[in-house]
């Protein structure tokens, strides 16, 4: 069945896959850092390349009792669970924006534990259910 | 009789169209008031929910459209079965339709709740230059005009593009990114309540209704075209 056309263009088919293949490597080499969306609070304090005073995104965990809002500025906790990070910021948070949820803030650091926001978003889990299975989920905790 | 016989198939594909017809209002209607009416609001984002419905199913059927438009791109171009270079022509413009829906419903989705339209992260990223590469590989289709070598550089394109498939799908592990992870898996339980399910799986149904009924109207367009060459030949 496999004529020496058909060999051919098979022959053709693998060399396409396989310098796409060599590519994407490379790209992927060279993209690694820049891929992920976030870094995590603890990444911040262990890499040393991350300067003060630069763009950086951070998601993470909003802090439980740790959001304080006046009438001008609210400022909260980011944590991954080990270390954390205090975040500032003025303007509006979106509505899923809550205690113990997902964040992803963008803005620039002061120090490592200090961060001047200028844009707040709010992560959402692959979690789907009505409200009265969440009350019996919570009450059954 | 031969059943793949181009003037046989058109009277199957007529009745397949009629049977389709007669079913898709009943099961659109019982969709729609599943995905509108009926199902519960989410604890947390009350009615936007309602968007995953189409959104979900639509990001579905655009990948699993370019996977089989890339297998049979290539099976084309290694044995030419005339009958798959009819099918992809008539399969591509549908997964470009719904690769777009998936990505317009997400940012829709996305405003209320992320609080923006668009980031650049991972799973995002990766739809979209699966959107650019349905839009390259429908260019490549009807304005390429060397047709002798249409079928190598189809093959170059999907190939290219199919590996894309399991970028997307696993991109939401491998980073991190402000996209959910799959809340619905091949094995395991899965994390939405089976009251929401219900009608995700019913307007999963609607849409790949809806797509047979494009795809075998299509289909039979381009038999007809290829008739009619046919007869200006004679």
């Amino acid at each position: 069945m496999l004529t020496k056309k058909i060999k051919t263009r098979l022959f053709f088919l693998l060399s396409v896959i396989f310098i796409t293949l060599l590519f994407l490597t490379f790209i992927y080499l060279s993209l690694k850092k820049n891929i992920l969306y976030f870094k995590t609070p603890s990444e911040i304090f262990i890499f040393d390349e991350i300067k003060s005073n630069s763009k950086i995104r951070v998601g993470g965990m909003v802090k439980k009792d740790s959001i304080q809002q006046n009438n001008k500025e609210i400022k909260f906790i980011l944590t991954d669970y080990k270390k954390e990070l205090i975040v500032v910021y003025n303007g509006a948070v979106p509505n899923l924006f809550s205690e113990e949820r997902g964040a992803v803030v963008e803005g620039k650091l002061n120090d490592k534990s200090y961060l001047i926001a200028d844009r707040i978003l709010a992560k959402h889990d692959e979690n789907y259910m009505p409200p009265e299975m969440k009350k019996i989920l919570e009450n059954a905790k | 009789m031969n059943i793949f016989s181009f003037g046989n198939i058109i009277i199957y594909i007529d009745r397949f169209i009629k049977f389709i017809n007669s079913i898709f209002f009943v099961i659109l209607i019982v969709g729609l008031s599943f995905a509108l009416i009926i199902s519960p609001i989410d604890y947390l984002q009350g009615d936007t929910v309602r968007i995953m419905y189409v959104h979900v199913p639509s990001a579905w059927i655009g990948l699993s459209i370019f996977s089989i438009i890339a297998i049979s791109t290539i099976l084309n171009y290694v044995f030419k079965i005339k009958n798959l270079f009819l099918l992809l022509k008539s399969l591509a413009p549908i997964g470009l339709l719904f690769t777009g829906l998936s990505i317009v419903t997400g940012s829709l989705w996305g405003k209320p709740t992320w609080g923006t339209w668009w980031a650049w992260d991972a799973r995002l990223t990766s739809m979209l230059v699966l959107m650019l590469f349905y839009v390259l590989f429908i260019l490549s289709l009807k304005y390429l005009k060397d047709k002798e070598n249409l079928p190598k550089i189809l093959s170059a394109i999907s190939i290219l593009g199919v590996i894309n498939i399991p970028i997307i799908k696993y991109s939401v592990e491998w980073w991190s990114t402000l996209h959910q992870p799959a809340s619905i898996k091949f094995l395991g339980t899965s994390s939405i309540h089976y009251s929401m399910l219900i009608p995700l799986f019913l307007m999963l149904l609607v849409l790949l209704l809806y797509c047979a009924l494009i795809f075998l109207m299509k289909y039979k367009t381009e038999i007809i075209k290829i008739k009619k060459q046919n007869i200006k030949r004679l």
